[in-house]
């Protein structure tokens, strides 16, 4: 049996766990390939305008596996710890999918509210491999194992490396260190984030991403805010935020989002107006569907050069 | 004294005016959004942020220009923004140098004790609990009757002979509504109404019915949504609409605070085809959508500002609803753009089609009626 995930949305946070769980239940896991043109194509044509990217990237590699598997996996994530959900769009997602493809037949739905729960996320696991027909025991090595791979995965990030887009580590001894937030799935889609990642580590730049912030440290910084945010993912960028603000261990932050992407107008302005609050310089990013290059690599470098020449004036000035 | 003002929706600001002023506030009451407002919001917001949002700043401006000093909005649970509006929005206000309290509401739910502390600090007059009731009683019969002049506007507007003529009716009875002092004032007022929608003249005919979903503050404020109840009346278009004020404070503010979940018909009729609370009014849309089949109403238009999630999760579901339902569907995004004309032209196109749609299947039925009367 082949159990296809599209690689989009909540597969870049979640992969290591999701990947491991099907392939120990002993399904044959057909992750789709990375994001093409042809991919994005595909979203654009089924979902409605208004829609986010990330949206429309998730129709278009479902569309894109859909006839090679025998079920295509849709999560829809309601919560996964206790203080926050996600945002409306993720809630929806099964819904959606099914207006927008229609003659998408074979999707298993998994309905992920766990709250913070190992028992609850057990639960799920073994009522998932109850639907593909598999047995307690199996589930549960499965579920041991992809908890375990999950663990590992996070070890990665913290220790510097940012294992989907295969760095392993970074020199710690790089001129310019950035913190980097937006959510996993704008991040470390090469193609969506137009490799800014790599670029960004090509110019000589030391990149921390908010997955690379231990959680604790995360959660301290949660108090600043007057009202917790309602989103999970948005709650994690904007801490990271606050941390590079209060702990002024990066030169710069560059926030990447999405062009209409709703809880970002909130998180955005927030950070926007809490940098100014700090002094730290601050970024924008906002990507589409378009591809242009250029425009990227000039803000980029003339961002990164003024930090650099930010910091040569400091050390002149204490030297 | 606190001088208090609280966001423009509507014609809600009666009630909550005199509410406030009962409990010994000074209130200044917020000017009807126009491209000023607009302006100010536009100029201090984010750019995606939504349209109500951006009134809703401006609002804030225009007030804090003229004295406020306590501000006085909702708040809520997500996963809809709106539930950070106010956050955000003292954020932005204080980083230009404002200076106020900002006062959230949130429902009485899963904050009952914030929500109890808020409303002390707006009590700054000696009020018994009997005097409470009576204002509490007073004010909630404001809004009913509102809402009601506005619904009996929508019925009677696609029926005038001569245009205008419920729309004068409607300012008329706000402006009685709003001068009420008494309880007693407005069990007359009531009678008085529907006197005066009574008198016009109407034609008799059967008018296409359309049922307007969506997010709650574009459907409530006529000037986010350019009118568009009274340009659809003036095509000769009953229109019904699927949120009120007076039930939307009866399902979060009074079923909230006993764990009761409102508008249960709604979130039942969605089922088929949206599963989860997505926030916002999102299912909601889809189940009035379906409940408005039922009703054998002509078509669905959906009322949205631009970037609300909800309502694009919604947005991408209803083309299905409507189909398998046989009912047009037509979805607008409202943003600070005020191009009437344009809007004006759509809705031409929507009622003309959903007119001759209706037409055939009338000759339809008549024509297997008597093909059956000659057999």
């Amino acid at each position: 049996m082949k159990i296809g995930i599209p690689r989009a949305l909540a597969y870049y946070a979640y992969y290591p766990f999701i990947n491991t769980f099907f392939e120990k239940l002993g399904l044959e896991v057909v992750v789709s390939d990375e994001t093409t043109k042809e991919t994005m194509d595909y979203g654009i044509d089924d979902t409605i305008t208004d829609a986010c990217v990330p949206i429309k990237l998730f129709h278009g590699h479902v569309r894109s596996i859909m006839d090679k598997v025998d079920y295509v996996l849709v999560p829809r994530l309601v919560s996964v710890n206790r203080e926050a959900t996600f945002c409306p769009k993720f809630l929806g997602l099964p819904d959606m999918l099914r207006c927008s493809i229609a003659d998408l037949k074979n999707e298993l739905e998994v309905r992920v509210d766990i709250k913070q729960s190992k028992l609850k996320l057990f639960l799920l696991c073994l009522k998932v491999a109850k639907q593909l027909k598999k047995g307690f025991f199996k589930a549960y090595s499965a579920y041991l194992q992809a908890l375990f791979s999950f663990r590992n995965y996070t070890h990665q990030f913290l220790q510097g490396g940012i294992p989907p887009l295969g760095i392993v580590g970074q020199h710690k001894d790089k001129s310019i260190r950035l913190g980097v937030v937006g959510y996993p799935y704008m991040l470390y889609d090469s193609y969506l984030s137009l490799d800014l990642i790599r670029k960004l580590i090509s110019m000589g730049v030391y990149v921390v991403t908010p997955e690379m912030i231990p959680d604790r440290e995360k959660k301290r910084q949660g108090k600043k805010l007057k009202k917790t945010l309602f989103w999970t993912f948005s709650n994690n960028v904007i801490r990271a935020a606050y941390h590079f603000f209060e702990r002024q261990d990066v030169d710069g932050v560059i926030h990447i989002t999405a062009f209409g992407c709703g809880p970002d107008f909130i998180v955005d302005k927030l950070m926007e107006i809490d940098a100014k609050n700090y002094k730290m310089p601050f970024l924008t990013i906002t990507l589409d569907e378009h591809t242009g290059q250029e425009g990227l690599n000039t803000r980029l470098e003339a961002f990164v050069d003024m930090l650099k020449i930010n910091r040569a004036k400091k050390e002149a000035l204490f030297a | 004294m606190r001088k208090v003002s609280f966001p423009y929706m509507g014609t809600s600001y009666i009630p909550f005016e005199k509410v406030l002023m009962k409990f010994g506030n000074e209130v200044i009451v917020p000017p009807k959004p126009t491209m000023e407002t607009i302006s100010f919001g536009t100029k201090y917001a984010p750019e995606f942020a939504c349209y109500p949002f951006k009134i809703v700043l401006g609002t804030y401006v225009q007030v804090l220009e003229a004295g406020a000093d306590t501000l006085v909005s909702s708040g809520g649970v997500g996963p809809c923004r709106a539930g950070l509006y106010t956050t955000l929005q003292e954020k932005i206000l204080k980083s230009h140098g404002y200076e106020f309290e900002m006062i959230t509401m949130e429902p009485p739910g899963r904050h009952l004790r914030d929500l109890i502390k808020n409303v002390k600090k707006l009590i700054n007059a000696k009020v018994s609990f009997a005097d409470c009731i009576k204002i509490g009683r007073f004010a909630w019969k404001e809004l009913v009757l509102l809402d009601k002049a506005e619904k009996l506007s929508h019925k009677i507007r696609p029926l005038e002979v001569k245009r205008g003529e419920a729309s004068r009716a409607y300012k008329k009875s706000i402006e009685l509504i709003a001068d009420a002092e008494k309880y007693s004032d407005l069990l007359e007022i009531e009678r008085e109404i529907e006197n005066l929608y009574e008198k016009i003249p109407k034609k008799d005919m059967e008018p296409i019915k359309i049922g307007i979903v969506g997010e709650i503050y574009v459907l409530l404020e006529p000037s986010s949504n350019l009118e568009i109840e009274e340009m659809l009346g003036e095509l000769g278009v009953y229109v019904e609409r699927s949120m009120f004020l007076s039930e939307y404070v009866i399902s979060n503010a009074l079923l909230d605070l006993f764990h009761i979940k409102g508008d249960r018909d709604a979130k039942k009729m969605a089922s088929p085809y949206f599963n989860e609370m997505c926030g916002g009014h999102g299912r909601e849309s889809v189940g009035n959508a379906v409940i408005y089949a039922k009703r054998g109403f002509d078509g669905i238009i959906q009322l949205s500002p631009f970037t609300c999630i909800p309502e694009i999760v919604a947005k991408s579901i209803l083309p299905k609803v409507c189909e398998e339902r046989n009912m047009g569907f037509m979805a607008i995004s409202l943003d600070e753009q005020t191009g009437k004309e344009g809007l004006r032209t759509r809705l031409e196109a929507f009622v003309d089609l959903l007119y001759f749609k209706k037409k055939r299947r009338q000759q339809l039925t008549n024509n297997s009626q008597l093909a059956r009367g000659l057999a």
